[in-house]
């Protein structure tokens, strides 16, 4: 398709070159420097779309992110829903459509890129309009750190849509020569296209930068689509600038029907005019504007309708000398029209009562209600809002520290009122963060700003349609209307947040940036009180949408979550293991030589074990240096045994339980000096852990000297297991008597192995003879090695956590986390011999001593035996009485417990379980049942302990 | 009436239009014969069923803001009752079987959706908890399933169920009749039937004081004056410890911000609940098409109703972690309500050292669901003096005693 409304020059779009896109299917051209919508309006298309429930047609109605009516769906490059026509950038190739309120994802993964970057300024502005790059220069020029971010494609906001002057020249060749400027100051970050969406306390601004669309094909491999921008500044800046505010009448809502500056920003940016014959409805001065500009460009200006009785002497005056003619004491009440607007109804309007009318042909109707200032990041930063009676609007009604508003977005009128503003602000950010402004810190003159005539402020024009305000739409993204409003306030709801929920005015894809303020105007005006009483729905982040795919940044895939593997682990990868995901951890879970399932390999692995000599990496269990003078004292109040009489070279286990007394951890303690300890936890519960720890240590007993360091990462542990174990250690540590007198269990010994320092600790999670040897992960391969090829005559095999679970599990030692719930405490696992007596006190204590700590029926840890020795109970599975019928009663069916561990066990030659049992210890010997795929398997109750219940093997 | 034009409309895109007439606003009373502190859901319901179950209608619902503006606002509507412990599903299940119903009994359109809840497991541990849930839920009646992650898929196809991510899906339990409904209008709905009875719904009106007379409560303090009471409920939810303070009565509850978010309008894609605990999101699609979604909650203590954003960030990664198609769908905007978390994660509610006072909080990141099941049980034990039987388990004194309702460990995510 052809531009006809492209005018024949100006514009800062770039007309040497021509881009093609697709739109609803129809193929058209633009220029680089054009939106979607600004391309389409070229070619005379201002329909996007129809409407959300009412299916009318609707166009584009704005310039830019307050638009209502643009709403689209892009097909290629990539399929991303609800995009606005006036942000979307042209590039070569775009495919898009309308949309009438709903989009649609894409089936495809999104292969694009994204990040952030964390920022830190001394001042951040947000905004480059006059306001914004006056406050910018001035803290550059004074030295600070600056960054200065807008979402325009570039600097000079509302000059970009103007031909303001500055210095007696056109302004923008000041804008150019500030971005220059800017451009030149080292400590400076100027960023186009970055929107400041997200305010928060302390200066954090979060800003979304669009690095590679407009550049269509031609984008760099290398740049993120998107970066997420966190800020953090010492001082804010607010220079947002202010969005026009229509005033709504009947019918409202036809394409053609668009903001007056909007059209204004479409000439003068883009070189494109919104129609041949205009006719202009306006409240306040600034909408003349459009229709002088709009005159010289060959647009008809059929008329200018104010709603002011008097309108504007000096514009009237002006449009007069251009020939166009005003009607002051004047309101457009309806429209005709289908597709596209082609008649506004004018009509006399006086005292709030409205005359009889006349239609007056137009194809497009351009409308200004005032301007509303764009206080969002003020308000999400819980600024208070203020009505301003005058100018109808809200403005900040407080200073906030440490972020301030500025330029229109303050509610400042004009140009050399908003440098100066900016100015001022600048440097009253500076004073309060100590840096002196620069001596030379001029700013261009602007033109003596002209005192415009009073606006009138006009939310609605009387519906003399007979549709009873039914087509005056107020949010028209929702469809919703001023009859809307009048219902929820006819239904009692006189709250705003009420009416929005009711009328879900602001609640769609631009939360209300044209129809907030109106809805409250109304609201007030249907129940007669004062606008400021009403006030707005709270402004929320984010301001404009973001993708998600933007805020996961890099997050994604595996660096979803950091993914920690051993020192051993590319030795695991080799050998065939299977993994397990153990917390962030990547552990072996068994290693199934060819032929094997997970079955056959654990009961081989475990055999081994029991018989000769395994070994495990067991590297991922949390270590702690626990290091002061205090040390043990910090120790004995968090574990529930003693740890402080605890010998220096000795090894003790403990548990550790929450202010409720139920278990949260359990490990050994090494100690490795009166004032060192060497704490391990569990894999799961290491981060957690150093926390608590942390967490008493610093807010309850500060007074302690104690200091504790995480280590999980400094050591490799691998547990040598097995009958055979002292062989394998002795002969790599040849310098350690590993006999069991010199050598005894819960003891360790430091060592070396070609001078590396290795330590040898005897500590059993299996029941059999053990030694755990620990060293620096830079030699975990080679000492592994070592141990491995020592154990080679006794069939050494490395084994994973499941065959570490039911060597475990045949001792009945617990696993924290799948034996217990959160609803154990150490008693309830026949721990009570590691709960202190003595101890005048320690985390948990004081709630063992409650009622239903002393309930016989608690919960305890046994063994459960299937009676067929065949079945392998499912873990999960609920345990309930013995039922002679073999039937359930109908629900609900009393439950004893839950199978918190089952295994086939090699060593018993039968499956068994472990599992929580109300009263479980009084009814070892007693059978229970468990359904299992619908059928009750008897169970015999008995001791948790299944394997050598004297330790004889263990200990020898 | 509304000019409607043929062009085919959005689906989803028309909510039920609310009723013409919601509630009167009236001036307070001198005194009530009950006074509920906190117009929440779960103040409405009790209100409502204080009236439909019991006759009483000298009630007040007194609310520092706008009607249902807290948490009722704000939460993700997910609605189920596969919780593990016997007391807890005992008291969702109930609110289940009354949501059944609650369309009609309010007669009001409140759009439960009854499509389903998977919560994901993604480790050996998630499968063994699922699977212990499910179990305790099918013996106490409550429908629930363990899928294989190919019946999840079926389920839910947007679910990433591939095995190269970073935590796999495992499976997941399901219970088909769990759902979603629409949180404003089943709050305007216990509302309206409120007021149709006659009770006053005072809006603007925060208690600031009590009025006590030995272990009596008498009256109440309010910005809008004194109002005299013949018995007080107390249902501020993450602003109860601010009333108890007044009284004295020490309730274990830490008020945290729990944040949520919003896409834009989306065509549907998304059939059913999703929650994950280890890829930490929970999400659905509501009726007009957004993508509705909530995780953890902010670690730090406060009354702020907003949330830090890193929360968001976090969860952003999760939701497109575990759905790449969501990748361009775009968070339209975030909030946060204030949660009142007890440290069992279980509610507390009963009576108090007061003998006219009730308590109903601690419902923390989950209870909305519990909404009807609430009401009916917390106007029964207003009523009645007694604890009713749903509500026994999780008086104040479990405290003291130790008889905790631990959901932690228990009940997958806490919503
Ligand atoms: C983000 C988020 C997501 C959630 N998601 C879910 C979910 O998916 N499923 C689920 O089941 N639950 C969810 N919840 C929890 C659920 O919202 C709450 O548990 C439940 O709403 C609490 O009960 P309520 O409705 O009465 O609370 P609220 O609506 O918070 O009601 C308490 C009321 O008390 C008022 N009040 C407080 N102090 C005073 C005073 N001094 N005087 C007068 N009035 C006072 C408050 O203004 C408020 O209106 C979520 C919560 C949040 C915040």
């Amino acid at each position: 398709m052809t531009s006809p409304f492209r005018t024949p020059q100006g514009g800062r779009v770039d007309r040497a070159t021509t881009v093609e896109f697709t739109f609803d299917g129809q193929a058209f051209t633009g220029h680089p420097g054009d939106t979607l919508a600004s391309a389409l309006l070229a070619a005379g298309r201002h329909q996007i779309a129809t409407s959300i429930s009412l299916g009318r047609p609707r166009g584009i109605a704005a310039a830019w992110a307050e638009d209502p009516g643009g709403l689209v769906q892009v097909e290629e490059p990539f399929p991303e829903p609800m995009l606005l026509a006036t942000t979307v950038e042209l590039a070569d190739g775009l495919v898009a459509h309308g949309l009438p309120g709903q989009g649609r994802l894409a089936e495809i993964p999104d292969s694009a890129r994204y990040d952030a970057v964390h920022h830190h300024v001394d001042v951040l502005v947000v905004g480059a309009g006059p306001a914004g790059l006056a406050a910018a220069l001035t803290a550059a020029r004074a030295g600070a750190r600056v960054a200065l971010v807008d979402e325009q494609s570039e600097a000079g906001g509302s000059l970009l849509a103007g031909t303001e002057r500055l210095d007696d020249a056109p302004a923008l060749q000041w804008v150019a020569a500030a971005v220059a400027e800017l451009a030149d100051h080292p400590e400076v970050l100027h960023l186009q296209r970055a929107t400041a969406f997200g305010s928060y306390d302390d200066g954090f601004v979060l800003a979304l930068e669009r690095r590679t669309d407009h550049l269509g094909a031609a984008a760099p491999r290398h740049l993120s689509r998107q970066r997420v921008w966190r800020f953090r500044a010492r001082s804010v800046v607010v220079a947002t600038g202010a969005h026009e505010r229509p005033v709504v009448f009947a019918d409202n809502d036809r394409p053609g029907i668009m903001l007056a500056g909007a059209a204004r920003t479409f000439l003068h940016r883009y070189g494109v005019l919104p129609g041949r014959e205009a006719v202009v409805f306006t409240t306040n001065d600034s909408a003349y504007d459009s229709a002088l500009d709009l005159h010289r460009a060959g647009v008809r200006v059929q008329a200018v309708v104010d709603a002011r009785p008097e309108g504007s002497p000096r514009r009237r005056e002006e449009c007069e000398r251009a020939g166009i003619r005003v009607l002051a004491g004047a309101v457009v009440t309806g429209t005709r029209g289908v597709e596209r607007v082609t008649h506004a109804l004018v009509a006399p309007f006086a005292d709030g009562e409205v005359g009889a009318g006349s239609a007056i042909a137009c194809d497009v109707l351009l409308v200004s209600g005032g301007w509303n200032p764009a206080v969002h990041l003020f308000s999400q930063a819980r600024g208070r809002l203020r009505y301003d009676a005058a100018l109808g609007a809200f403005v900040p009604g407080e200073e906030l520290d440490g972020l301030s508003v500025t330029g229109s977005a303050a509610g400042v009128p004009d140009l050399a009122g908003c440098l100066a503003d900016g100015q001022r602000v600048a440097r009253a950010a500076l004073s309060a963060l100590a840096i002196a402004p620069a001596a030379d810190d001029r700013l261009p003159a602007a033109p003596e700003p002209v005192v415009p005539s009073a606006p009138l402020v006009l939310w609605r024009v009387p519906d003399t349609s007979g549709a009873e305000g039914s087509t005056s739409f107020v949010d028209l993204q929702r469809d919703a209307t001023v009859a809307d409003i009048a219902r929820a306030v006819g239904a009692g709801l006189r709250s705003i947040e009420h009416v929005k929920r009711y009328t879900t005015i602001g609640t769609a894809h631009d939360q209300g940036k044209t129809s907030g303020v109106l809805t409250s105007g109304i609201t007030a005006e249907l129940l007669g009180v004062p606008v400021q009483d009403t006030g707005t729905t709270t402004f929320r982040p984010p301001y404009t949408p973001v993708a998600f795919a933007a805020l996961a940044g890099r997050d994604r895939g595996r660096l979803f979550d950091p993914e920690r593997v051993t020192a051993l682990h590319d030795w695991h990868v080799t050998a065939g293991a299977v993994f397990e995901d153990v917390g962030q951890w990547k552990r072996p879970r068994y290693y199934p030589r060819p032929g094997e399932d997970m079955e056959a390999a654990v009961l081989r692995e475990c055999a081994a074990a029991r018989t000769g000599v395994g070994i495990l990496d067991g590297s991922t269990l949390g270590k702690i240096d626990v290091q002061g003078p205090d040390a043990a004292v910090l120790l004995d109040r968090l574990y529930t045994n003693l740890m402080s009489s605890l010998k220096v070279g000795s090894v003790r286990y403990g548990v550790m339980c929450g202010v409720d007394g139920m278990v949260i951890d359990d490990g050994t303690v090494l100690r490795l000096a009166e004032d060192r300890f060497l704490v391990l936890t569990t894999t799961g519960g290491a981060a957690k852990i150093l926390d608590w720890m942390e967490e008493w240590a610093q807010t309850e007993w500060p007074d302690l000297r104690v200091h504790c360091t995480s280590v999980t990462e400094q050591w490799v542990t691998f547990p040598v297991v097995g009958p055979r174990s002292r062989d394998v250690v002795g002969a790599v540590f040849p310098q350690v008597d590993v006999a069991n007198e010199a050598f005894p269990f819960m003891t360790w010994r430091d060592t070396t192995l070609d001078g590396v320092p290795v330590r040898l600790a005897r500590i059993s999670f299996s029941g059999e003879l053990a030694f755990e040897v620990y060293v620096n992960p830079w030699y975990a391969v080679a000492v592994w090695q070592r141990l491995l090829e020592a154990g080679r005559p006794y069939g050494i095999t490395p084994y994973g956590t499941e065959t570490m679970h039911v060597l475990r599990a045949e001792k009945g030692y617990p696993i924290i986390g799948q034996d217990t719930d959160g609803t154990v405490t150490p008693q309830d696992l026949g721990m009570g011999w590691a709960v202190s007596k003595k101890k005048p006190d320690f985390v948990g204590k004081r709630s063992f001593a409650r009622v239903e700590n002393q309930n016989p029926l608690r919960k305890q840890l046994v063994g459960l035996l299937p009676v067929d020795r065949r079945t392998v109970l499912p873990e999960g599975s609920q345990i309930v009485e013995f039922r002679a019928d073999g039937q359930l009663p109908p629900p609900p069916v009393p439950m004893l417990g839950h199978v918190t561990s089952s295994y086939r066990s090699a060593a018993l030659a039968r499956p068994f379980a472990l599992a929580l049992v109300k009263g479980g210890r009084s009814r070892i010997g007693d059978t229970v049942h468990v359904p299992v795929n619908g059928t009750l398997v008897p169970v015999e109750v008995t001791g948790s302990v299944l394997v050598d219940p004297e330790g004889a093997r263990r200990d020898g | 009436m509304r000019p409607r034009s043929s062009t085919p409309r959005t689906p989803g895109a028309d909510l039920p239009e609310h009723p013409d007439f919601l509630w009167r606003n009236p001036e307070p009373k001198r005194s009530y014969d009950v006074v509920i502190v906190g117009g929440g859901g779960h103040g409405l319901a009790t209100a409502h069923y204080l009236a439909k179950n019991h006759g009483i209608t000298n009630v007040a619902v007194l609310e520092k803001g706008w009607l249902a503006g807290g948490n009722m606002a704000r939460n993700t509507t997910i609605i189920r009752s596969n919780y593990l412990w016997d007391e807890s599903s005992a008291i969702y299940e109930h609110a289940l079987k009354l949501w059944e119903g609650l369309e009609e009994d309010l007669g009001y359109p409140i759009l439960f959706s009854q499509r389903g809840v998977l919560n994901l497991a993604h480790s050996l541990q998630d499968v063994r908890d699922s699977v212990r849930r499910v179990e305790a839920n099918k013996l106490n009646g409550v429908d629930a399933e363990w899928l294989e992650p190919d019946e999840v898929r079926k389920i839910c196809p947007i679910v990433n169920t591939s095995t190269d991510i970073r935590y796999p899906v495992l499976g997941a339990t399901y219970q088909p009749r769990a759902g979603i409904a629409k949180h404003d209008y089943v709050a305007w709905g216990f509302a309206r039937r409120a007021d149709e009875a006659g009770i006053d719904l005072i809006q603007d009106c925060a208690v600031t004081g009590f009025a006590t007379d030995g272990n009596r409560v008498t009256g109440v303090q309010t910005t809008r004056g004194t109002i005299g009471a013949g018995k007080v409920a107390l249902c501020a939810a993450g602003h109860t410890s601010v009333l108890t303070d007044l009284l004295g009565i020490r309730v274990p509850v830490q008020s945290h911000p729990l944040q949520a978010l919003v896409s834009e309008l989306l065509e549907p894609v998304h059939p059913t609940v999703v929650m994950s605990n280890a890829v930490h999101v929970y999400v659905s699609q509501a009726h007009k098409g957004e993508l509705v979604m909530g995780a953890g909650v902010d670690s730090y203590n406060g009354y702020g109703q907003r949330g830090a954003f890193h929360i968001i960030e976090r969860q952003m990664a999760a939701a497109v972690e575990l759905f790449p198609v969501f990748a361009r769908a775009h968070l339209l905007r975030t909030w946060a309500g204030i949660v009142d978390v007890s440290p069992d994660a279980s509610p507390i509610v009963g009576r108090t050292p007061y003998d006219n006072l009730y308590l109903n909080c601690g419902w923390g990141t989950g209870g909305f669901k519990a909404t009807p099941g609430i009401g009916w049980a917390l106007a029964h034990t207003i009523a009645s003096d007694e604890p009713h039987p749903y509500v026994a388990p999780f008086s104040l004194d479990r405290f003291v005693t130790g008889a905790l309702v631990d959901e932690h460990g228990a009940a997958a995510v806490a919503h």
